[in-house]
């Protein structure tokens, strides 16, 4: 079969999702010419099945630069949802009013207690938390039971529709004149004469970068220019309830209320490999801690259930990183691609078209998981 | 704005709607009488309090709810007429304090 060639690109990003259409609008945004390859609907795409927070409460507790890093992602927020909706009149519901997550026992209220010290010191006191016993969150939040011992509040969390997010970048993209391919998946990468040529099932494009993005299929298709990315899928359940009056006044990580009064309901954490059906026992539990925090939710029905995978590195920190052996192929991999997706527009963005280089980006190159490395560091 | 097609005279049976007997033809979608009756809306949004009607009469759009004995949040397309069952409108949904 004759391929067709196409060389009319700068920059090309494999993989549509958050993460991928962030900095591809960024690269765009810069005038560089750029194409996007997406999957199919039958692809992992956690884009399409995550919660929607931004949340900096407990990130980085053992990472400073990943603590760092949340923060000014969590505060370029309210411009960047801004931003968006001035672009593309899409208005992704960015509620940033603080977020909680509640603690059932002792054990719980202690490790968040330690966790979020270890933040507010790893950001020289910029991370502000509270604890809050029962008494001072039903005050606040009538609705939380008497058997709730307190809750972690941080003043910076907050929660977005991330439907609408991906639907903003994409709209995005579209007007700076980025071309999208969706049900377009990248087959190989070639180093090719200073730059690369990729191949999908009908076209070559060669370009001068490629940028992989693809979620869990980063490890496979960044090998091809000798970039190990190590990923994992770390399965989430959700749960959808009918809509019912507001009565969260922020985020949490247990339950969240959207902008229409329905309820989402999740966060299990599954080793399940490639498989993101839900669970019934998993249901019940998730449902079960929901109506432990919020009686009143005992009443009220859900509607659906999904599961979705996270894309996990080794550390669960973000991965970017360029190719040593092959300047200008990039890679980028977290799990918290709402959160960062204001620093994937623009900081790293900037990195990858070579304008500038935040300097925590080099905090979060993928050597750290080489084994000559992991050797030196017990040595 | 509804009527009924076919010449065939159907069977009405009586059903209770926001405490009124009122009667409709037996075997169509409790949804599909509501629009015949102009019973509109149908219900409240539960954050906004704005006005919702049956939409998709397919079970997808969840636009259509109603109380039916006593149950709330019911999809009205999906459930046949059956003489005697008590519907209510839930048009009293909570608004927002600042609206209220």
């Amino acid at each position: 079969m004759n391929r067709q060639f196409i060389n009319d690109y700068d920059s090309l990003i494999v993989g549509g999702g958050l993460v991928g259409a962030a900095i591809a609008t960024g690269l765009a945004g810069s005038g560089r010419r750029v194409a996007i390859f997406d999957g199919g609907d039958r692809d992992f795409r956690a884009s399409r099945g995550n919660f929607g927070l931004v949340w900096v409460q407990g990130k980085g507790a053992d990472y400073a630069p990943y603590a760092r890093w949340s923060g000014i992602a969590a505060r370029a927020w309210p411009a960047f949802a801004q931003s968006l909706l001035e672009a593309t009149r899409v208005d992704v519901g960015l509620q940033q009013t603080g977020g909680l997550d509640f603690c059932l026992d002792e054990t719980e209220w202690d490790a968040r207690d330690s966790e979020m010290r270890r933040v507010q010191a790893h950001t020289d006191g910029e991370f502000e938390f509270q604890m809050l016993d029962n008494a001072e969150l039903r005050e606040w939040i009538p609705q939380v039971s008497e058997r709730v011992l307190g809750a972690c509040f941080s003043p910076r969390d907050g929660h977005v529709n991330p439907l609408y997010l991906l639907r903003a970048l994409h709209q995005r993209l579209s007007d700076l004149g980025a071309d999208y391919f969706p049900s377009r998946p990248v087959l190989s990468t070639t180093p090719d004469g200073g730059g690369f040529r990729v191949d999908t099932a009908t076209d070559r494009y060669t370009a001068g970068q490629v940028v992989f993005c693809a979620g869990l299929a980063n490890q496979r298709l960044a090998r091809d220019v000798e970039m190990d990315i190590p990923v994992r899928p770390l399965r989430g359940q959700l749960l959808i309830t009918e809509r019912v009056p507001s009565f969260l006044p922020c985020a949490s990580v247990q339950v969240r209320q959207t902008r229409e009064g329905t309820l989402q309901i999740g966060d299990s954490h599954e080793d399940a490999g490639f498989d993101e059906s839900t669970t019934l026992d998993v249901i019940t539990q998730l449902a079960a801690r929901a109506v432990r925090i919020f009686p009143h939710l005992e009443a009220v029905r859900l509607q659906r259930a999904w599961g979705a995978l996270r894309v996990m590195t080794p550390d669960g920190l973000p991965v970017y990183q360029q190719s040593s052996r092959y300047p200008g192929a990039f890679a980028v991999s977290c799990h918290s691609g709402v959160t960062l997706a204001a620093l994937h527009a623009g900081a790293v963005a900037e990195w990858i078209d070579g304008s500038r280089m935040h300097p925590l980006i080099a905090d979060f190159s993928a050597t750290r998981f080489d084994v000559s490395a992991t050797r030196q560091r017990r040595a | 704005m509804f009527r009924l097609l076919g010449n065939d005279a159907p069977e009405f049976v009586e059903i209770e709607l926001d405490a009124q007997r009122v009667s409709v033809p037996a075997g169509i979608s409790l949804a599909a009488a509501l629009l015949l009756l102009d019973a509109l809306p149908t219900r409240r949004t539960p954050v906004g309090a704005g006005p919702r009607a049956p939409f998709c009469m397919m079970g997808a759009c969840y636009e259509c709810l109603v109380e039916i004995d006593g149950r709330v949040n019911q999809r009205a397309c999906q459930v046949l007429i059956s003489a005697g069952m008590r519907v209510r409108r839930q048009l009293a949904s909570a608004v927002p304090e600042a609206e209220a």
